[in-house]
């Protein structure tokens, strides 16, 4: 629970030294209490004191990473239970499943969908190898896994087999999925010989409680919640309720990050695991665990991730340049709008939709709607016509049609001015009327 | 120490609105939890699938969506159709040959083809307008006359032309309403107490708060609909509690992902399962934020989210 200014106070030595950089003890309880000061400022705190205000002001989840060093995964750190409260934090993260005679086909398979999106990556980040048995496969199966680049997660609750794996490929920092409870013990040993974070599961919620509580008497502190596959109601049940516990209780023992496995949740059955994924990338899902990924469900997957896992003080925005569209060439005609994504994806694809060929010009808009940008003067006739200019445009492309967005129609005296040999266009306001509007401006 | 659960339980709950003529009507709405937290107290309805049709008929370019239709080639025989699609709770008739943007079919001849398709159906009506708010003011009305004791819902009444809509369609014929806002809490509310003035009573009109498709701005929508909720739930806000429609087929069906050909893009695969996939994948995302009912296009797409749906609650 977050304390009070006050409260802080009562724990300084309230000598009022000033060593802080404070004027008062009060004052730097105050400042410690709004987050602009660290406790640890205050070289006269005992040691008491320090335990007290520790336990008081972590953060309700904790967050740390795991996967090779360049290429590290975070994960944990949420504040929040809804997205409009503020940002979530660590974006749920994908991983393939295989056994290990299916490690080959999954790394080629996850190589096989890696694109940019919105300057994002999107690709499987994980791969998850489940234990079959066979102790000796499994570690040369983890070895090719860690040597893909990408994180591995040791799914594996046999101790011996758990210990091979990990000697082999340590330095990559796995997870280790394969603590319940009973092998906490032992578990616990290897995630701490190792130095790897543990993923604990239990029959129903309160065994699991008891679980992470063992782990954190061992002394860990990476710990992931596996939210367990005996049905699609219980896994749901479980993330929301542990998460929430965690940030609305403030029930630390709650405070870690979960894995879903859905390729348990719903074998073969691919589309199923594309929904429960979409459930459990908007309800607390922090590593999700599928079958595979083609692109017919990576586009819409990994598209509503970077959606919800935004910055909603931050826009998304595209690149500045020219998109020839539907095989646009230099006799093309040209149409402008603003870098802001969400108006990019809404033109390019009424455009796309019209079939024909338009280059799409995009200046640097401050990632604004197109109204919001004109307003505040980053999308002005000045500021179009400069962007033409400078990335030059006009030895780029012949025809000397430009289409401005029908909201801002007020610009056309002024862009015919700053742009002489140009004829500029007024489109309609909305989207929606674009694609009838360029075929009747192509016949 | 145990683990102490901390179930959510909220005083008030959304409104419950049944649509369907008598013997075949589906109610939903009606709890007083977030969406499936079945955990904190049982869930009053379950969540509905919507099957969209068009008088244009299904885009048999898709070869899955053509085999299910396959046959069926009058309205009347595609409506009949879509009604056997597993999973299907209710039929949504999209009229998009009135759009005056496109063949701008007169609102009589609509309306006619409206009746055809509510005699011809199984399954409760629920019509959607044609996105201009003249036209729509229109047509919904002769649609609300046509469709006398379906108890349908016509979706698509804004700000500009609720009035003339809610008088037609609840008042004078018994239907039942959505009242539709752009993507914002404020606005849904607004229009929520205009409708409440005019004396229509909660249980007759239904939310439409926006669509888009994943990875296309979702976010604002998930937001809306989950502050809505919240709002209606914690703040007992009646002018939120109405049940919250969402269609989500049109605007994942006209995203590059679900547009692009296969000989264009070899390596995204088939277009159809593409469309399936971002269909199912909104519509789960729409469901998970608050939606209480989702309307979706591929008889695939429906029956998966009914299972998702049916796990769930």
């Amino acid at each position: 629970m977050a304390l009070k200014g006050i409260d802080i106070f009562k724990l300084t030595p309230k000598t009022n030294c000033k060593e802080c950089g404070q004027p008062t003890c009060m004052a730097f309880g105050m400042k410690v209490a709004q987050g602009t000061a660290q406790i640890e400022q205050c070289p006269h705190m005992s040691e008491e004191a320090l335990a007290k205000l520790g336990e008081a002001t972590a953060p309700p989840m904790k967050s740390f990473k795991i996967g090779p060093a360049d290429a590290e995964l975070s994960l944990g750190g949420e504040t929040v239970l809804f997205r409009h409260d503020k940002t979530f934090v660590s974006k749920t993260l994908f991983a393939v499943s295989a056994d290990a005679a299916g490690t080959d086909a999954a790394i080629e398979a996850i190589k096989s969908v890696d694109y940019e999106r919105i300057g994002e990556r999107m690709s499987v980040e994980i791969v998850n190898l489940e234990y079959t048995g066979d102790s000796a496969a499994y570690t040369e199966a983890a070895k090719k896994a860690a040597a893909s680049g990408k994180t591995v997660i040791l799914s594996v609750s046999d101790e011996a087999a758990a210990k091979d794996a990990l000697s082999a490929i340590k330095d990559s920092k796995p997870v280790l999925n394969g603590a319940n409870p009973s092998n906490i013990a032992a578990f616990a040993a290897l995630a701490k010989e190792f130095g790897v974070a543990i993923g604990v599961t239990a029959d129903d919620i309160d065994t699991l409680y008891d679980a992470v509580q063992a782990l954190e008497k061992e002394g860990l502190k990476d710990i992931i919640i596996d939210v367990g596959a005996a049905s699609v109601k219980s896994a749901f049940a479980n993330a929301v309720q542990i998460r929430r516990a965690a940030i609305k209780s403030g029930d630390h023992s709650f405070g870690y990050p979960s894995i879903v496995n859905i390729a348990k949740l719903a074998p073969g059955d691919a589309s199923m695991q594309t929904a429960l994924a979409s459930l459990f990338i908007l309800k607390y899902g922090s590593i999700v665990i599928m079958e595979g990924m083609s692109y017919a469900q990576a586009l819409p997957l990994f598209g509503l991730r970077q959606n919800i896992f935004t910055d909603p003080q931050k826009p998304m925005t595209v690149e500045t340049g020219i998109y020839p569209l539907n095989g646009a060439t230099e006799d093309s005609i040209c149409a402008v709008t603003v870098d802001f994504a969400l108006t990019y994806f809404i033109v390019s694809g009424e455009i796309e939709r019209s079939g024909v060929p338009v280059n799409l010009i995009i200046p640097d808009a401050g990632g604004y709607s197109v109204l919001t940008a004109w307003s505040a003067g980053k999308f002005s006739a000045g500021s179009i016509a400069a962007f033409i200019k400078e990335s030059d445009i006009e030895s780029k492309v012949k025809n000397r049609n430009l289409l401005i967005p029908g909201k801002v129609a007020v610009l056309k005296g002024e862009l015919e001015e700053n742009l002489p040999g140009w004829k500029i266009i007024v489109s309609p306001g909305e989207a929606t009327s674009l694609v009838k509007f360029l075929k009747e401006l192509q016949a | 120490m145990t683990f102490k659960p901390d179930p959510q339980t909220f005083a008030s709950s959304i409104k419950e609105v049944s649509f369907g003529p008598e013997g075949a009507a589906v109610t939903f709405g009606g709890s007083n939890v977030l969406p499936f937290y079945a955990f904190d107290a049982p869930i009053a309805h379950k969540p509905l699938v919507g099957i969209e049709i068009s008088d244009k008929g299904p885009d048999r370019e898709l070869p899955a969506l053509a085999a299910f239709y396959d046959g069926a080639n009058t309205l009347s025989e595609i409506a009949a159709r879509a009604c056997t699609a597993p999973g299907a709770d209710f039929l949504s008739l999209k009229l998009e040959g009135a759009d005056p943007n496109g063949d701008n079919m007169p609102s009589d001849e609509a309306a006619a083809l409206a009746k055809e398709v509510a005699d011809a159906s199984v399954l409760p009506l629920l019509v959607q307008g044609v996105d201009n708010v003249d036209k729509d003011a229109e047509l919904l009305p002769k649609v609300a006359e046509a469709l006398q004791g379906k108890n349908a819902i016509l979706m698509s009444a804004k700000e500009e032309n609720y009035k003339g809509i809610a008088v037609a369609a609840v008042t004078a014929y018994g239907q039942k309403i959505g009242a539709e806002s752009a993507v914002d809490i404020n606005l849904a509310k607004q229009l929520n107490v205009l409708i409440a003035q005019m004396g229509i009573q909660q249980g007759n009109y239904v939310m439409h708060l926006g669509n888009s498709a994943a990875g296309y701005g979702f976010e604002y929508l998930a937001s809306t609909i989950e502050r809505v909720k919240i709002a209606a739930l914690s703040q007992n806000d009646d002018a939120l509690q109405p049940p919250a429609v969402t269609p989500v087929a049109g605007d994942a069906w006209s995203v590059k992902e679900s547009l692009v050909s296969e000989a264009d893009f070899p390596e995204w695969g088939p277009r159809e399962q593409r469309g399936i996939e971002m269909e199912i994948s909104t519509a789960a995302a729409c469901l998970a934020s608050g939606s209480d009912a989702v309307i979706l296009r591929h008889p695939s797409s429906v029956e998966t989210i009914a299972k998702l749906i049916a796990e769930l609650v």
